[in-house]
């Protein structure tokens, strides 16, 4: 409210010097034009980078570039074949390890916790921890991440640079989306579900898992998709868990590159640039994807609620 | 129903610990790394961790200064070059798009946040370095603090942009309203009301932006060329400060964590420490500016 009594306390005294309406209106007119611009430039980034990176990245890649699996050398010969492998079994085993965990946690959350909420004593002051330690861990910064990975994962545990420790570290990572993007859908069931489940007599387990769960499923996976694409792009975490063998991931404890982790290599130790951008244009390619499903099953979630 | 009621009670004790689990984790976090950290402080000393400003591993030297200057650097550049268009477009969204263009420029703006780290550090490296290479200054690379603020700007565009966005969108509309009845323009309304009434939300937002910025590993390895040297400009021109090539705290633990042994190792682990202090520092900051506004 003080900032409101000031704002006009100031727009007054602009009255005062007698500024009429039209220079009023041409200031806005340059300021609105700036604040496009400002949107015209940053779409324009994103066509920018994307389109270079399709342009040059797909040049190189054909079939074969897909089928066959990298043969190192210096010009970072062959394709990647065993990197879109690793990739696709990285994402499975970090989600089947987070998905459980942060589900779990979201309903917690939402179901169990929030009837603590505003209340005193030993669990609300648990769920309060709790809750820190989720905002806390999503703004750990990726590389913390790997470093701890790589002390308790690789190094204390004995697992090695390894899909194990890469998987696990990455799921440490996705946590907090997964527990985020849950809440938020269990947040928009209807409060009279929950009422209609429990007036039948049901408990409070089975409302949730029979009513709750599935009516929330869509923005649930919604979350998990989004996962998903931070797994792809994540680098860092797998930089010093994974330990960046290009042979095929045969079992948990093979080293191995995820496609992102591939094009690092190439760009950095080989300076194959155009193998490197054909790798950047299938990462981003996914990550479109990504974007454009998540969009739609949004799209369809508002309309339901309408 | 008994044994109906006692799994119910077991659920909910399940459930609890799932909850648990990121305080657990980030406890384990802090731990081990600091643990890790200790002979590097006992070792070495905080003096020289701090002030000094060479890192030779191989003679013993361990100073992170190079480091947490070359991280901050580069931090200021990219609030510089990445703040201004990231809450143009913030206000741009919020009070002028109309919806068809709020439908392009979203999307738009989510992909940026979509796009791998390394995709970044690779336009770096072809695009951009090429474009910086040709400053005609004695002893520029094109690699270095430019670039790599450059990019860094792009990356946290999404960030500042959202939290802005959103800032700016919960300014009470009875605010918008009165000045608009008292016969402000549009503009006027912005700068005079909406901008100063969401003034936290949007520091804030800068806030977390330099967190991700100081977060960043993969790019910045990519672009900054690395070299472990106290920043100083090239010539006897102060602006040529933004080509000279440096390493930032994040790069320094990913570029050598995987062949470093004994002190070296734990001097990492320092680094670690570090970074997770100064990140940490940031966020608490950026959540009590949310805090207190909500």
């Amino acid at each position: 409210m003080i900032e409101m009594k000031q704002a006009v306390t100031y727009r007054g005294a602009m009255g005062k010097t007698r500024s009429n309406l039209s220079i009023r209106y041409l200031e806005q007119y340059i300021a609105f034009g700036l604040l496009w611009l400002c949107a015209i430039v940053t779409v324009a980034v994103m066509l920018a980078i994307v389109g270079y990176v399709f342009y040059t990245g797909f040049k190189v890649i054909d079939i074969e570039f897909l089928t066959t699996p990298p043969r190192g050398g210096l010009s970072g010969e062959g394709g990647m074949s065993t990197t879109i492998v690793a990739t696709l079994y990285l994402v499975a085993l970090t989600l089947a390890v987070a998905t459980p965990i942060g589900v779990g946690a979201a309903v917690y959350f939402v179901e169990y916790a929030s009837d603590l909420l505003g209340k005193t004593g030993f669990m609300p002051r648990v769920v309060t921890v709790a809750r820190f330690g989720v905002e806390t861990l999503a703004g750990v910064p990726s590389i913390i991440f790997g470093l701890f990975g790589y002390v308790l994962f690789v190094s204390a545990l004995k697992f090695g640079f390894s899909l194990l420790s890469a998987a696990l570290a990455g799921a440490c990572l996705i946590l907090p989306v997964i527990i985020r993007t849950s809440e938020e859908a269990l947040r928009t069931v209807p409060r009279a579900y929950r009422e209609g489940s429990l007036a039948l007599g049901a408990t409070q387990w089975e409302t949730v898992h029979k009513v709750v769960l599935p009516t929330a499923l869509p923005g649930i996976i919604t979350g998990i998709v989004l996962s998903v694409g931070r797994v792809i792009s994540e680098t860092a975490v797998f930089y010093v868990t994974f330990g960046g063998s290009y042979n095929m991931v045969t079992s948990l404890f093979s080293s191995g590159r995820t496609m992102a982790l591939h094009l690092y290599y190439l760009a950095m130790d080989t300076r194959a640039f155009d193998k490197a951008m054909g790798t950047g244009a299938i990462l981003v390619a996914f990550i479109v994807m990504i974007n454009l499903s998540i969009n739609l099953v949004s799209r369809r979630l508002t309309a339901r609620e309408e | 129903m008994r044994a109906k009621r006692l799994a119910d009670k077991l659920v909910n004790y399940i459930l609890l610990f799932n909850a648990l689990v990121a305080i657990l984790v980030i406890t384990a976090i802090a731990l081990l790394i600091v643990r890790e950290s200790l002979p590097a402080w006992r070792g070495i000393g905080l003096k020289e961790l701090f002030l000094g400003t060479s890192w030779r591993p191989n003679n013993e030297m361990f100073g992170l200064l190079p480091m947490i200057t070359g991280s901050i650097i580069v931090t200021i550049g990219a609030i510089v070059l990445g703040v201004p268009l990231a809450v143009g477009a913030a206000v741009f969204l919020a009070e002028v798009a109309p919806p068809k263009v709020r439908g392009i420029v979203r999307p738009a703006i989510e992909l940026l946040a979509g796009i791998p780290s390394v995709v970044y550090g690779l336009f770096g490296m072809v695009v951009l370095v090429p474009l910086v290479r040709r400053i005609p200054v004695p002893g520029n690379t094109g690699y270095g603090i430019l670039a790599a603020s450059m990019v860094l700007a792009v990356m946290i565009l999404p960030t500042v942009t959202n939290i802005s966005e959103d800032a700016i969108r919960s300014v009470p509309r009875e605010y918008r309203e009165g000045s608009l009845a008292l016969g402000t323009t549009r503009w006027q309304t912005i700068v005079g009301v909406l901008i100063p009434s969401a003034r936290s939300g949007i520091v804030a937002a800068v806030v977390l932006g330099i967190g991700r910025a100081l977060g960043e590993t993969m790019a910045m390895i990519m672009v900054i060329g690395n070299s472990v040297v106290m920043p100083s400009p090239l010539t006897a021109n102060p602006l040529t400060l933004v080509l000279r090539q440096t390493r930032t705290l994040t790069g320094n633990i990913a570029v050598e964590i995987n062949y470093a042994t004994g002190v070296h190792e734990s001097a990492l682990f320092a680094t670690g420490v570090v970074l997770f202090a100064l990140i940490m520092l940031t966020n608490t900051a950026a959540h009590t500016l949310m805090r207190g506004r909500s």
